[in-house]
């Protein structure tokens, strides 16, 4: 097979989940994109390793080890979102702009009245930010 | 290296692995896009799932069997539906949710394209004759890993498991509820 293949079918994976870290609201979908990118790292060790036949095989070593710390790393990564949604209600990385808990800190900087009119009802729950909805997530 | 002095056979006159590998490839990028741009969230955590699958089978057809199965077992079993559980606690939307995407989608469109077309460039020019031989037993059969990963790689591998137990001891800590300082 020649090498090419899984090289090119690994960078055009780690771009798409480039997209999805960069384009991305929800920080879920944001931790699936990472996931796509390291999924793409796994792919190149071991068509690497495959190719280069070693006798260590550091690729596939390094492939089940990235596997590893990529599930350590969801964990950790889901439980921050739980912790951050329980304090804020919302896991919208758009919004979380400060470190502080003020109202101010969760509206968008541009449409900070637009935002009641356009995402007011049919949002998901995480549009109206703020301690109202704090309440009902601790409740 | 091994076959890149003698001649290689083309592109023009794919074996079977590689139209298979090509197909499949395919479908795990179609299923990735999909991820990355579909606008109801449950959708897009079921899209990875067809994507890491497919990229299992890759793994098979590069003769790493067992990290094909540990693909299956790690990432479509657990953590797509830790994605789930996350998503589910979060409440997001399960319908058609409008602002899945943020404001800077374009700049991010953009970034992703020209790194895309950088790292294309430069994987094909690079490894254009290179040629994989995968006849011969196969190298990653469990037989084979079990013998590398418990021969050269036991530390790490020790080592690996003191940082699992550290993320436990961290996830449960970050999502208890009830702690002292809170009340």
């Amino acid at each position: 097979m020649h090498l090419a293949y899984p090289a090119v079918l690994a960078a055009l994976l780690f771009c798409t989940g480039l997209y999805g870290v960069l384009a991305r609201r929800n920080a879920i979908l944001v931790l699936m994109s990472v996931e796509l990118m390291l999924n793409a790292v796994n792919l190149n060790l071991v068509a690497f390793d495959v190719w280069l036949r070693d006798a260590l095989h550091s690729g596939q070593a390094l492939t089940l080890f990235t596997i590893a710390i990529a599930a350590a790393e969801i964990g950790i990564g889901l439980a921050i979102v739980l912790a951050v949604y329980r304090n804020r209600g919302s896991s919208d990385i758009d919004r979380l702009r400060d470190t502080a808990e003020t109202d101010e800190a969760e509206t968008l900087p541009g449409d900070a009245d637009a935002d009641d009119a356009t995402h007011g009802t049919a949002d998901q729950a995480t549009a109206p930010a703020g301690k109202a909805k704090k309440a009902e997530a601790t409740a | 290296m091994l076959a890149a002095t003698a001649g290689h056979p083309g592109f023009l006159s794919p074996t079977g692995v590689e139209i298979a590998f090509v197909l499949v490839g395919i479908v795990t990028l179609g299923a990735a896009f999909i991820t990355v741009t579909t606008r109801q969230l449950v959708h897009a955590a079921l899209w990875l799932v067809v994507a890491l699958g497919g990229l299992a089978v890759e793994y098979l057809l590069l003769t790493a069997e067992f990290i094909a199965w540990v693909q299956v077992l790690i990432y479509v079993g657990s953590i797509v539906v830790l994605l789930l559980f996350g998503l589910m606690l979060t409440r997001a939307p399960i319908g058609h949710s409008p602002d899945a995407d943020s404001g800077n989608r374009w700049i991010a469109l953009g970034v992703a394209g020209a790194s895309a077309i950088a790292l294309v460039w430069v994987v094909v020019d690079a490894f254009r004759t290179t040629w994989i031989d995968l006849d011969g037993p196969a190298q990653g059969s469990t037989d084979a890993t079990g013998a590398f990963l418990f021969r050269h790689w036991v530390l790490p591998f020790e080592a690996l498991s003191v940082l699992l137990l550290a993320a436990l001891v961290g996830a449960i800590v970050l999502s208890r509820k009830d702690r002292e300082d809170k009340s």
